[in-house]
Order: structure tokens, then sequence, then C-alpha cells
């Protein structure tokens, strides 16, 4: 209408882009409810939780996203100009304004706090007493695992023991390395009991990144930064580094077993320390 | 005319040189700023055709690429540290040189002047410098691609120990050092162009331009240069220690007993994170610096075109002035899985979260402003329609990031990399080409072809959502970032196709980007000679001459009477009132 | 939603009230009047310039507390110099201020004298720091030394270069001065030269203290 009020004319810029955008919302609820690419297969319990939290900001995005690029789509389809005809001349509506600003505002706060609950569960949980432990130590471009062994202790090392054949520096006259463990980018861990990885570097910051574990945290020379997860299914699973580390940083890869039973975990480590 | 002569006049007459290649005038300082940025963006362009070219088909031999590179492809195959060169330069170039460069120092510099009713900047000589030292510092990051050492292999974040230690990768020697170099004077560049804004902006406004008046892209501008202020002398600060420790021996960075190479690095008592907290302390301010004068100018267009004031201005000042408080508290959330203290995650998820609010207001306000519109949809308008739904896009991917615990399986993956090509990269250059195809005829008094430039839209806007869409789903798959070959991994294989999908999209976005280019250049000479207000828009750029001369307004500068958005004002003869009509008792309203 | 209703009998939409500004969303600010700001455009210019400086040395600072805290820290003997330095700068504060204040009431010879000795003494803290750093080198310590003595040198050099860019300003102001061009009523160069040297002042105090201090 003249003044502004109803809808304008239909344009064909408004009709292609306003399809345009249905496109998009529809592929985007086709590429995230029929997931034909998604997450790796979740093997750890923590992993659930991060899997759920991811979810829930997902339906919240999801459903922000449809009314928001819908109605954007749907304006501008509906007001095209139409001749000499005013737009509306409103601008302003504070109660809209401020209702709007809550809901966001809430629905933001809920979301921290499920974010929190979870992230708390991660970090501010201490590893249980009976969890495997593991010192891995990332370099240029390889991973180290350590293990301490029946006698639980890890035995000394030293930067100036480090040689080829030797990449950790243990120091095997140290009664405690006795029984160590350290192999290359081979990493076990028995089904069903928690692992507590000590991570550290050799010499610039990399990323241990389990996708299927749910697992990341970057290691970092001169920190021993520890964390820990529980696998829950046996097979498997590649380990990536996940921070830029140098020229070779794409191929940084190991691989995780996650042992059907403890005993076979127990062989696998009797066979190693040989 | 006979005004604009006398204003030329009154500035003496100048030589080719000094009126277009060492002048102190705003305008062409502007328009050196933008030509200078678009160099940048097609070298940056480049860089990442060839990443993508590797990503798709990362184990292809290619005889053409040897002939060409024949160092970067040995055999035929890239080498992995070019990629990651490429990864390198690319972020930096796109995010220093194109970015922040275009919006803050072409449209700044262009725009606060005529937008405020003054004839120049404060201090037009250091502006003229300020563009000087940023093009000193183009050069010295685009010959940081020719060393033979290598182009610098840290990304754009230049992490320690990686960045600090001239060893831990060929590209970190002279390759390195040139790129904290063209930094630093970057970063000086800035920052004098700021000190300019801000000056001209508070003290050179003309008779009834108050604060609650200015447009907001010049709210922005000024908003962003205060971001700029404050941030970059940290990042210079930083770069300084980084400096040290590379060559002068200190530890800043670098902790003691690392190896490289089987050789024991001499250091003792550096802490890397500190690297990372002084750089995301700028950085984050800095990619709303990148995103704050997109949403001004987009704002100020969308308006123009929708022919409708826009919806609650108040509130858009409100939440830019939010946005940048809020950004000086949110950096950790680079750093979710750093190792840093797991407490500071909480705290930052709570404060990133926050500022996801203003930003919400800000998009609600722009649907505010198209609902009862009458859109114009010429390509200023599409684009700048094109810049909510992308950065709606990217900054919902914020959300699930800013989570602290749902990005520790999302860090240093494709899901990042969408997320802040969308939201720092798309929508800003949406914002980009809406501001350039909204102001080039008052830049060079003739427009620039419509129908090449609503071509230019569709393929940008398709081709944009087809790169950076499906990079949320490989990302959730679990694809790192900066990676040379995700095809080393079983997991990531299944996801190939999708990387090859992205890369020929890639392809048709960065192709159309020539009709464009094609466009402005012709267009300066041969397009159609545009009118002083072609628009029919409300804000004082539009009452100067188009092209306007030196001084801007000719003998007597405008008087200001109300705001910019009187789009549609019911019982005006016209649908738009310019900034400088007074209001009358008998108009009927 | 139409914030004006339509007068159904006659078709059209009564006037509001009488605002002297224009525009329906405007925020009523008086037409007349130039918009001014409080500030003058040099002395705003300055105060960013100081801000720009002041966040760099924030930053730096931030990295100081920081990494004072790993175990590897060593404090380094501050060169006794610093002291009768720290003096000599507050002097040379102190002397461009009378020379402020000599301008403003008309005693042209007095402010001459007082900015030149002003520089003079700036110019002795320079080379006082030089001096300063010849003594930590004397004694072994070097810039990779510590991190402490890392930060000394990086800290105070940044510092010197900055104040030497007040020394050149000064300079500039002196000319002028000397040329006679500055009086009682336009002396606004001296004003900012002086400002910026009372802030580079209390830097330098503030450094002094954070390397005191640890």
């Amino acid at each position: 209408m003249a003044d502004g009020s109803g809808p304008g004319r239909m344009t064909l810029s408004g009709v292609v882009l306003a399809g345009l955008i249905l496109i998009l919302i529809v592929a985007l609820l086709y590429l995230f409810i029929a997931q034909p690419y998604w997450f790796p297969t979740l093997a750890s319990e923590h992993g659930g939780r991060i899997d759920s939290l991811f979810m829930a900001v997902l339906v919240v995005s999801g459903i922000a996203f449809v009314l928001v690029q819908g109605a954007l789509g749907f304006f501008i389809a509906r007001y095209g100009e139409n001749g000499g005809e005013r737009a509306a001349y409103w601008h302003d509506n504070p109660k809209a304004e401020a209702f709007l600003l809550i809901t966001t505002a809430v629905i933001l706060t809920v979301l921290v706090f499920m974010g929190q609950r979870v992230w708390a569960s991660i970090y501010f949980a201490d590893a249980p007493a009976n969890a495997t432990i593991v010192e891995i130590t990332g370099e240029q471009f390889s991973w180290n695992f350590h293990y301490p062994g029946p006698d639980g202790q890890f035995g000394r090392t030293d930067t100036k023991l480090i040689t080829n054949t030797n990449s950790i520096g243990l120091d095997r006259d140290d009664p405690a390395a006795k029984d160590d463990i350290v192999t290359s980018n081979v990493m076990h861990a028995p089904i069903g009991k928690p692992v507590r990885v000590r991570l550290r570097s050799k010499d610039v910051i990399h990323s241990f990144f389990l996708p299927n574990f749910r697992v990341k945290q970057d290691a970092v020379p001169g920190m021993g930064i520890e964390v820990w997860f529980t696998p829950t299914k046996a097979g498997q699973y590649e380990i990536a580094c996940a921070e830029l580390c140098g020229i070779a940083h794409y191929r940084m890869r190991a691989a995780l077993t996650v042992d059907e039973s403890q005993d076979a975990f127990n062989k696998w480590l009797e066979e190693a320390g040989k | 005319m006979s005004e604009l002569h006398a204003a030329d006049h009154a500035h003496h007459e100048m030589g080719f040189l000094h009126k277009y290649v060492f002048s102190t005038d705003h305008k062409i300082i502007g328009i050196q700023y933008l030509i200078t940025a678009m160099a940048m963006a097609v070298v940056g362009g480049l860089l990442s055709m060839l990443m993508r070219y590797q990503l798709a088909w990362p184990q292809g031999v290619s005889p053409i690429m040897a002939k060409i590179f024949p160092v970067a492809y040995n055999g035929g195959l890239m080498e992995p540290g070019f990629y990651i060169s490429l990864v390198t330069m690319h972020g930096t170039i796109m995010v220093f040189f194109l970015f922040t460069a275009v919006l803050l120092g072409g449209f700044g510099n262009f725009l606060i002047p005529l937008q405020i009713g003054a004839r120049d900047m404060a201090f037009p000589f250091l502006n003229a410098l300020s563009y000087w030292i940023f093009l000193l510092s183009c050069i010295v990051i685009f010959s940081a691609l020719f060393v033979t050492s290598g182009a610098p292999m840290g990304g754009w974040t230049a992490y320690a120990p990686l960045s600090a230690v001239p060893a831990a990768a060929p590209g970190q020697a002279t390759g390195m050092t040139l790129w904290i170099t063209a930094i630093a004077l970057f970063s000086v560049s800035g920052l004098m162009g700021g000190l300019n804004y801000i000056t001209t902006i508070l003290t050179m406004r003309t008779r009834g331009m108050s604060m609650m008046r200015l447009p907001l892209a010049t709210w922005s501008l000024l908003v962003t240069s205060i971001l700029g202020l404050l941030a970059f002398p940290v990042l210079l600060g930083a770069g300084l220690l980084l400096m040290f420790d590379r060559m002068g021996g200190t530890s800043f960075f670098v902790p003691a007993g690392i190896i490289m190479n089987q050789m024991p690095i001499d250091h003792s008592g550096g802490h890397p994170l500190l690297w990372q907290h002084l750089f995301w302390f700028f950085g984050h301010p800095e990619v709303y610096i990148v995103v704050l004068p997109a949403m001004g100018m987009a704002s100020d267009i969308l308006s123009a075109f929708c022919r409708k004031p826009i919806f609650s201005y108040r509130m858009m000042v409100y939440s830019m002035v939010a946005i940048a408080v809020l950004s000086f508290v949110v950096w950790g959330h680079h750093m979710f899985v750093s190792g840093m203290n797991p407490f500071l995650g909480s705290v930052f998820t709570l404060t990133t979260l926050l500022i996801a609010v203003p930003s919400a207001i800000k998009t609600f306000n722009w649907l505010g402003t198209v609902w009862g519109a009458r859109i114009r949809f010429t390509p200023a308008a599409l684009f700048a329609l094109g810049f909510v739904s992308m950065f709606v896009s990217g900054g919902l991917s914020g959300v699930f990031l800013g989570t602290s615990a749902a990005d520790i399986q999302l860090q240093d993956t494709y899901f990042v990399v969408a997320h802040f090509h969308l939201v720092m990269a798309i929508a800003p250059l949406f914002a980009a080409f809406a501001g350039i195809y909204f102001w080039f005829p008052k830049m060079f008094g003739r427009f620039m072809n419509p129908t090449l430039g609503k071509i230019h839209f569709w393929f940008t806007f398709i081709g944009a959502y087809c790169v950076f869409f499906p990079m949320h789903v490989i990302g959730i798959g679990g694809q790192m970032r900066r990676i040379y070959d995700p095809t080393q991994y079983m997991f990531l294989q299944p996801q190939q196709p999708v990387n090859v999908f992205i890369s020929i999209s890639a392809f048709v976005l960065g192709s159309a980007q020539l009709i464009f280019l094609f466009n402005f250049f012709f267009s300066i000479f041969g397009g159609r000679v545009a009118e002083r207000n072609p628009w029919h828009a409300t804000t004082l750029e539009w009452i100067a001459p188009t092209p306007p001369g030196h001084g801007n307004f000719g003998e007597e500068l405008p008087t200001v009477h109300r705001w910019p958005f009187d789009y549609s004002v019911p019982g005006e003869r016209e649908d738009f009132v310019p900034q400088t009509v007074p209001a009358t008792v008998t108009a009927q309203h | 939603m139409p914030i004006l209703t339509e007068d159904r009998r006659t078709g059209t939409v009564p006037p509001p009230p009488f605002k002297p500004s224009g525009g329906r969303g405007d925020d009523g600010s008086p037409d007349s009047g130039s918009s001014s700001f409080p500030i003058p455009k040099g002395q705003l210019g300055v105060w960013i310039l100081l801000t720009a400086i002041i966040m760099l040395f924030a930053g730096l600072s931030s990295a100081y507390i920081v990494l004072r805290g790993v175990p590897a820290w060593q404090n380094i003997e501050l060169p006794w110099l610093l002291w009768p330095n720290t003096t000599i700068l507050l002097l040379s504060s102190v002397a461009i201020d009378i020379s402020r204040r000599a301008v403003r009431r008309g005693d042209l010879q007095s402010m001459k004298r007082w900015l030149a000795s002003g520089g003079i003494l700036g110019v002795a803290f320079l080379v006082g720091q030089l001096a300063a750093w010849r003594q930590l080198v004397n004694a072994g310590v070097y810039l990779p030394s510590t991190l402490q003595s890392g930060f000394f040198y990086i800290l105070t050099g940044l510092h010197g270069l900055h104040l030497l860019g007040g020394v050149i300003a000064l300079g500039l102001v002196l000319a002028k001065a000397l040329k006679n061009r500055l009086t009682a009523f336009n002396y606004e160069p001296l004003k900012l030269c002086a400002m910026y040297w009372h802030v580079m002042d209390a830097l330098w105090v503030y450094l002094f203290l954070l390397l005191l201090l640890s």
C-alpha cells in the first residue's frame, strides 16, 4: 500500500534470493539430520556427554537458523519495491527488543550451564585410582608412549639421553626404568578401564587428538598436562595431531588399540617390553 | 559546478604526482588503500586456490604445476612445507592486508570526513604516511613468499615455539622474520590511521552532526578504531618479544629442554602459552575490528535500499559498543584445549556466549529493517542482504565453539575453519562488495555495471555457501586444520568427496571474482556517468559533488538537522529526506 | 506497526507537536552551534598516541608479570645509575612544566631557558640509560642472560626510544620558541610536548618500580 503497510512486489531477484536461502535451509536440515558425514564412532564414556551437548546446541542453533534465515528469505521475497510505494516507517519497538534480548540471553545462559556441567565432569574430576597411566611425548613427527610397567613407577628421563633409538631419553640405569615400556606410534589400552594420559612435548606444541574418544589436548613443551578417558569399545583407532607442528604435521599419526580384556592388554605390554 | 571549482582553487593547483600519488586527500588515500587491498586479495585468493587444489587431490601428480612452481611442486607433487606456507600466508594476507586494510584503510578513509561533513581528516599528512607504511608492509609480506629458505610456516597465529625457534621448520628462518616485520609495520600503519579516525570523528563533525546523528558506518569505524588502538600495541609487544626469542637469545616463549632435529635448543624459562595469551588478547578484538565496520556499512546500505530506517538505531550503536567492550574478555575461547587452567575455560565460555547477545540483537534489527521494506535490488543491496545471511550462518556455529566442552572435539578442525571464514571473511567480504558497489559512483563519478554486479553476486553467494557450508560437516567428521593430505587418515578418507566438492566450488567462487575485478576497473573509465545522489540516500557524502573535489563540500560546509535514516517518512514529498534538510512545522508527518 | 494513525475523515495524518530538529528518530539535538568536543584535536591526538604507547607497555608488563612466576626466573642486580637517571628525568619534567607555566604568563625568556634545560636533562637521561646498559654489560649481564635481563633491556630500550621521540619533538618546539613563535595565547605545541613528556616520565617511574619490586 502507498503508506507502507502490506507487502511489496515479489521481484525476480527477491524470489531467487529467497529460493536460495530456502535451499540453504533444506541443505542444513539434510546434512544435520540425515548426517551423511558425521562424528567418528563413539568409543569413550565421557564422549557421550560431549555428543549430547553438541546435539543440544545443534537443536537450539538449528531452530534459530531456520527461523532467522527463513524470516530473512520471506521478507526478501515479500517486500520488493513496487513503483513508488513507501516502506513502512516504524523503526523501534522496545518491548520486542527487550523480549528478544532476554530470550536470547536466557537460552545462552542455559547452554552455558549445560556446557559447564560437562566441562567440569571432564576437567574437575580426578582420574580414578585404577587408571592405566601412560606418558605421551609428542615430537616432530611422531608420538612416543611410555608405560611404567608392572612396578607402576616411571623411570627417569633426561633430554641429554635422547638418541635415535631412545626417543624419550629413558635412563635405563634407573631401577624403576627396567620394566618400562616405550613404543613409537603404538598405544594400547584395556576396554572399560580409565586411561590417564600425561602429555609432554619435545619440541613444539602438538595436540593429542583421539577423534573416536572425544579427546583433544595440546601437548606443550615445558608442561605436563593430564587428561583421562575410559574406552568403551574395543577396536583399532587412529590418533592424530591437531596443532600445526611443522612440515610433517599431516602425518603425525599413531594407532590406539583398545584391547578386549585386561589380559589381552597385559599380553601386549609384555610383548612390547621385550 | 562553480562550487566545485571554487573549492579546488581554494586548495591550489597540484601536479599529477601530488594529486594522485602522494596525496594527503583522504579520498585518494582511501582509494589507494582499496586498490592495494584488492591486489593483496588476489594474491591471498590465489594461494587458497592452490591449497584447495592440494586438498582435493592430495596425491595427484601435476606436471603443469611442476613447470610453474618447480621448487614447490617437486616432481609434480606439492611439497608439504609449501602447503603450510600457503596456509600461513593466505591467512596472514587476508586478515590483515585485505580485510583490516580495506575496511578501515579503504572505507574508513574515504567515508569518515564525507559522512561527518568535514573537509579532510584531522591529520592529513599522518594519513598519507599511514598508507605508505601500509604499502611497505605489503611489500615485506609479499617478499616472504620468495625467500629461498621458504615462506613462514607458523600459521597466521604463529604459535611459539614453532615460530620462536628458527630450526623448527624450514620457513621459520628469514620467512618468519619478514612476517614479524610486516605485521609490525602494518600495526604502526593501523595505529596511525586509528588515531586520525578517532580524532576526526570526535572533533571535526559539522554543525548539527551530534553523535546520535552519525551514520552507522561512521559509528562502527569509531568503535573499531578504539578497539585497534587498544589491541594492536599488544600484538606489537608480543612480536617484539618473539623477535628477540628468535634472534636475541631470549626465552620469553621457549622453555628449557627442547630438542629439534636431534639438537638441544638452548633456552630456559619461557612459556609457550604466554604467546597465545598475548596474541589472542589482540587476536580476538581483531576479528571484531574486521566485522564491526562490515556491520556498520551493511546497516546503512540496507537501510538505503530498503527505503526504511534501520530498526532501532540506538540499540545498533549500543550493541556495537557492547561487542567492542566484551571482545577484550573472550580471548580464551581460542585456548580451551591449550593447557591453560580449566577454570579459565569456564570463565571464557560465559563471556563468549555473552558476546553473542549483542550480535543477536543486531541480527534481529536487520530483520526488522527488511520487514515492511520496499527493497530495491541493486548489486549493493543484494550483497548487504547476503551479508546478513552469511553472518547468521557464521555466528551460529560460533555458539558450538564457544561452549568449551563441545569445542574439545571441534577445536582445530574444519568446523572452526567454516565458522571463521563465514563470519570474518565472507560476511565482511559481502559488506565490502556492497560498499564498493554503493560508493563507487561517489568515488569515481561513474556506475559499475549492474548486470555484471548481479551476476557477480549470484555466483559469489552460491559459491561461498558451497565452499564453506560443507566444511562444518567434515569438521564434525574430524578433519583437522592445516593438514596437507587428509587421506593419510583412514577415518577421513570417506569424507574426501566433500573436499573435492569444496575445491571445485572454490574454483568457481574464485573465478567469479574476475567479473568483479573487470567491472571495477573498466567502470572507472567506461562506466555510466553518475549523478550526485544516484541512490537517493540521506547521508552527507551524497550532498557532496560526484566525485567530490578537494575539500569535499565547496565553499560552505553542510549543516545537519536530522538523523541519517529518514526514508519513507510519511507525508514527505520524496521517499527520503537528506540529513541537511531542516524540519518544517507545516510538513505533514 | 505504524506509529501514526490516519484521520479517517480527511485521509490525512495530523502533524506531531513541533520539534525544532528534523527526523523522527532524531535525538533532538540542537542544529545551531558546531558539534563541539571539549578537547582540541591536537591534544586528543597526543592522548590517543599515549594510549597506544601505554597499551604496548601494558602488554609487555603482563608478559613480565606472568614470567615472574616461573621457576627459572632470576633477578639481576639493577645498575645503580638508574637512580640518578630517574632523578634527572623527574627534574626534566619539572623544568618543562616550569617552562609551560612561564609561557602561560607571558615570560618568554623563562620559557626558553627552562625548555632548553628540560631538553638537556632529557638527553642526559638517555645518555645515562646507555651508561646503565654499559654497567650491566660490564657485569656480564646481557640480553639473553636471564628472563629479567631480557625484559630490562627491552623495556628500557623501548622507553628510551619513545623518550627520544619526545626529545625530538621538544627540539622542534624549542626551535619554534627561539623564533618567538610561541606566545601566552598560542603555545599549543609546548603544551602537547609537556603532556607527552610527563607521561613518559610517569611510565619510567612505573617501569623502574616494576623492575625493582620483583
